[in-house]
């Protein structure tokens, strides 16, 4: 959209004279580089130059002792797309992400619809304290939900002993993903809210006022003002979401220490390619990995993106 | 405090302030300074005088350590050696250490000049030439100062690539009070142990005779004790079997424990591990001569309680295994490799030993462990006990022949992810080492080993 209104205002530009206009532009070119040109080299020294790096080490393959760097072609791609330890990470996450950002978004948008109503007391009070978790240092995070988790010593633990069971096993292998979404769900839903929230204080009084106007209730209005104004920001959220998803690291990591045994070093794909890379010293493989990563990432997150704005025009 | 196989942040805490501690309270030790080496006609005497000659011209170098007493044996050697400059940097512990260790060598430069390596990572750094040899300098003459299970560590074919810092000969932890508590004696051989264990959890549904969650460090060094010798290096062939009759052994004794669900599943330096050990939850730990400084700083409701015993053997002859423990080595990218390893001969051979005995280290030099002040010495947190006599007479009975893999590290990383599983679903652990064997049989040859396995 935004594209075709450039379009627009340089057909407008357009009637003025012709050396003139020449005489501008080249005069602009150079200045716009001089404001471009300090953005530019930051960007290709921290974003295009380690891409291009893992790009080539993608395409190699280096033995740690003996033998050196071999060119392999995409062999390493092959060899990743054949990786069950991967697929196996993928579809971890995979599952999060369906299970968990659905949960998670719900949660803000409930939370963001509430504080906006206007209904609420303090609400600025819940906005904050909703949004604390957000504020909180992952790592310190993950730790403080550990000793909530444990089922020797910690909170678990009480549980269990309260109720004489031994069925609260947040730790075990079939409860530490929805522990770790749990986890995550608790971190975000701030975050999320706080979009949501923002988008919903851009909407014009004048709507408001028309729809009370058409006699609608709450959540008429809810539904025909609120959603529709919502709908960029929850395509923005769903995006974040997604890629958050697919680089699940810090949460699983430091659960490890905890729960070696069900934490695999290939439990999520970032996992996987941290310990390839620093336990495993197989570098090129590890980019491989994260480039096949990202590539994923990148078209899930455009499809999402593609179908969000089809729907909101 | 001396810690070895640490990998928990909170962990690292406590190092950082052990050593902070330790910093405080050891004052620079004073020596005579003279170095008298007698280069002993090797066949590189010239190297051993460039040694001295580079102390005497001084110099730079930079050392990693996470060792507590690395501060202050760094200040000692300063204060003995004003023009020599030693930038002392603690680049996290074990595995933090060892990334950065990694990188900087893959980088060719940026790393150390001397760095501290544990005994079991050292063939992954001196094999594909990071570290220097210091039998160019001599250093091979020294041989009789020191264990020989920790002479053997610092070694790689031929190559010395270190002196040992210290030892962590295994034996039987216990908590005697509630040894005393259900009647159970102190196990002599596994089969007492693992009777004990039964006892023991049969009495008391919320005590176990040990914690074993899968710990690749303990796995090898009980199958160390068992006469196994799972992994064998001979320059670019590797042998790896961990189906043999010492790794059998161990499997056929500690199946039980694991497949009974006889022993805890609380990870070890975790803060439920270290609250375990106080209140009895666990009530032994075969482990490495340096525990008695780690219980002391962070197992207080433990005092008094513990006591120390040989290991249990299978046949109760005295058999024990090392774990744990590491070597200053000399990098190969050091500008200055005489004068580093001048800095390694004090540390660990030298003046450099004091400091580090100060912070309740267990050496490696058969001097102080015959040194009747350090044998003799009454433990009050062990209830008066001398442990050093245990501990010392442990260091004299460490089964030989055995060495890592030249990949351990890695090894030691998937652990979990193999092993890990006949642990968590309490079933054989043959199988669970069947499947470590098979990734890193794979591995190794990825790497360019020619691997058997």
């Amino acid at each position: 959209m935004a594209e075709s209104m450039a379009h627009e205002s340089a057909r407008q530009v357009r009637p003025v004279s012709a050396t003139g206009r020449n005489r501008r532009r080249a005069s602009q070119d150079g200045k716009g580089w001089i404001f471009v040109g300090p953005f530019l080299a930051v960007f290709a020294l921290t974003f295009l130059a380690p891409i291009g790096y893992a790009i080539y080490l993608s395409l190699y393959r280096n033995q740690a002792f003996f033998g050196g760097k071999v060119f392999v072609g995409i062999d390493n791609y092959t060899e990743a797309l054949r990786d069950p330890k991967f697929w196996e990470a993928f579809g971890r996450v995979a599952a999060f992400l369906v299970v968990q950002v659905p949960i998670m978004l719900i949660l803000a948008l409930l939370a963001a619809l509430a504080i906006d109503s206007a209904r609420l007391h303090a609400s600025g009070f819940f906005r904050i304290v909703i949004f604390l978790p957000y504020a909180v240092p992952g790592v310190v995070a993950v730790l403080m939900w550990g000793y909530i988790y444990g089922d020797n010593f910690g909170l678990a633990a009480n549980l269990n002993d309260l109720f004489g069971t031994t069925a609260i096993q947040p730790l075990s292998a079939r409860w530490m993903l929805p522990s770790i979404a749990n986890i995550v769900t608790w971190e975000f839903v701030g975050y999320n809210m706080l979009i949501f929230y923002s988008a919903l204080r851009t909407v014009p009084g004048e709507l408001y006022e028309a729809a009370a106007i058409d006699g609608a209730g709450t959540f008429r209005t809810i539904r025909a003002v609120k959603l529709p104004a919502l709908r960029g920001a929850i395509v923005i959220a769903t995006i974040f979401s997604i890629i958050g998803s697919f680089q699940l690291f810090n949460e699983p990591n430091i659960l490890r220490t905890l729960a070696p045994n069900v934490i695999t070093t290939y439990y999520t794909p970032n996992m996987y390619a941290y310990n390839l890379s620093f336990a495993g010293q197989q570098f090129n493989y590890s980019a491989t990995i994260a480039i096949v990563m990202g590539v994923i990432t990148a078209i899930i997150a455009y499809i999402v993106q593609l179908r969000g704005s089809r729907e909101s025009l | 405090m001396k810690v070895h196989r640490p990998r928990s942040p909170r962990f690292r805490r406590l190092v950082v302030a052990g050593a902070a501690l330790t910093a405080l309270a050891v004052v620079a030790a004073c020596g005579g300074g003279s170095k008298t080496d007698s280069s002993s006609g090797s066949a590189t005497t010239g190297s051993a005088d460039a040694v001295d000659a580079a102390l005497k011209a001084g110099g730079e170098i930079t050392y990693w350590s996470w060792t507590p007493s690395a501060e202050a044996q760094v200040k000692a050697f300063m204060a003995q050696y004003p023009n020599v400059k030693v930038n002392y940097v603690n680049a996290g512990t074990g595995n933090d250490h060892y990334t950065k260790l990694q990188n900087a060598i893959k980088a060719g430069s940026g790393a150390p000049d001397v760095a501290q390596i544990e005994y079991q990572a050292l063939p992954q750094f001196a094999l594909p030439g990071s570290l220097a040899d210091l039998n160019q300098y001599g250093f091979s003459q020294y041989e009789s100062a020191y264990t020989a299970s920790t002479w053997a560590a610092v070694h790689a074919g031929s190559g010395l690539y270190g002196l040992p810092q210290d030892s962590g000969p295994m034996a039987l932890f216990y908590n005697k009070e509630v040894f005393d508590k259900y009647g159970i004696a102190v196990p002599k051989t596994w089969d007492e142990y693992v009777a004990a264990g039964k006892k023991l959890h049969a009495a008391n549904p919320k005590a176990y005779i040990t914690n074993d969650s899968g710990d690749a460090g303990f796995t090898t060094s009980m199958i160390w004790q068992a006469g196994g010798q799972p992994f064998k290096t001979d320059g670019k062939n590797i042998s790896i079997n961990l189906a043999d009759d010492g790794s059998k052994k161990w499997t056929g004794t500690w199946n039980n424990l694991v497949e009974g669900g006889l022993v805890s599943q609380i990870p070890g330096w975790t803060d439920e591990w270290f609250k375990a050990l106080g209140d009895g939850t666990i009530a032994t730990l075969p482990t490495g001569a340096w525990m008695p400084g780690v219980m002391e700083s962070s197992v207080k409701a433990g005092a008094g309680k513990w006591r120390v015993a040989p290991m249990p053997t299978y046949d109760g002859q005295p058999a024990t295994a090392e774990n744990g423990g590491s070597t200053e080595s000399v990098l190969k990218q050091s500008k200055n490799p005489a004068l580093a390893a001048a800095f390694v001969r004090w540390l660990n051979h030298d003046e450099g030993v004091k400091p580090f005995l100060a912070s309740g280290g267990f050496p490696a030099t058969t001097k102080d462990l015959k040194d009747p002040a350090f044998v003799d010495k009454a433990s009050a947190y062990f209830g008066g006990q001398k442990i050093n006599q245990v501990l010392t007479g442990a260091a004299d009975n460490v089964v030989k022949g055995w060495s890592y893999l030249p990949y351990e590290l890695y090894a030691n990383s998937i652990y979990g992810d193999t092993v890990g599983k006949a642990y968590q679903s309490k079933s054989d652990l043959n199988a669970g080492l069947k499947s470590w064997q098979d990734a890193l049989v794979t591995y190794g040859n990825q790497q360019g080993f020619q691997v058997n396995g």
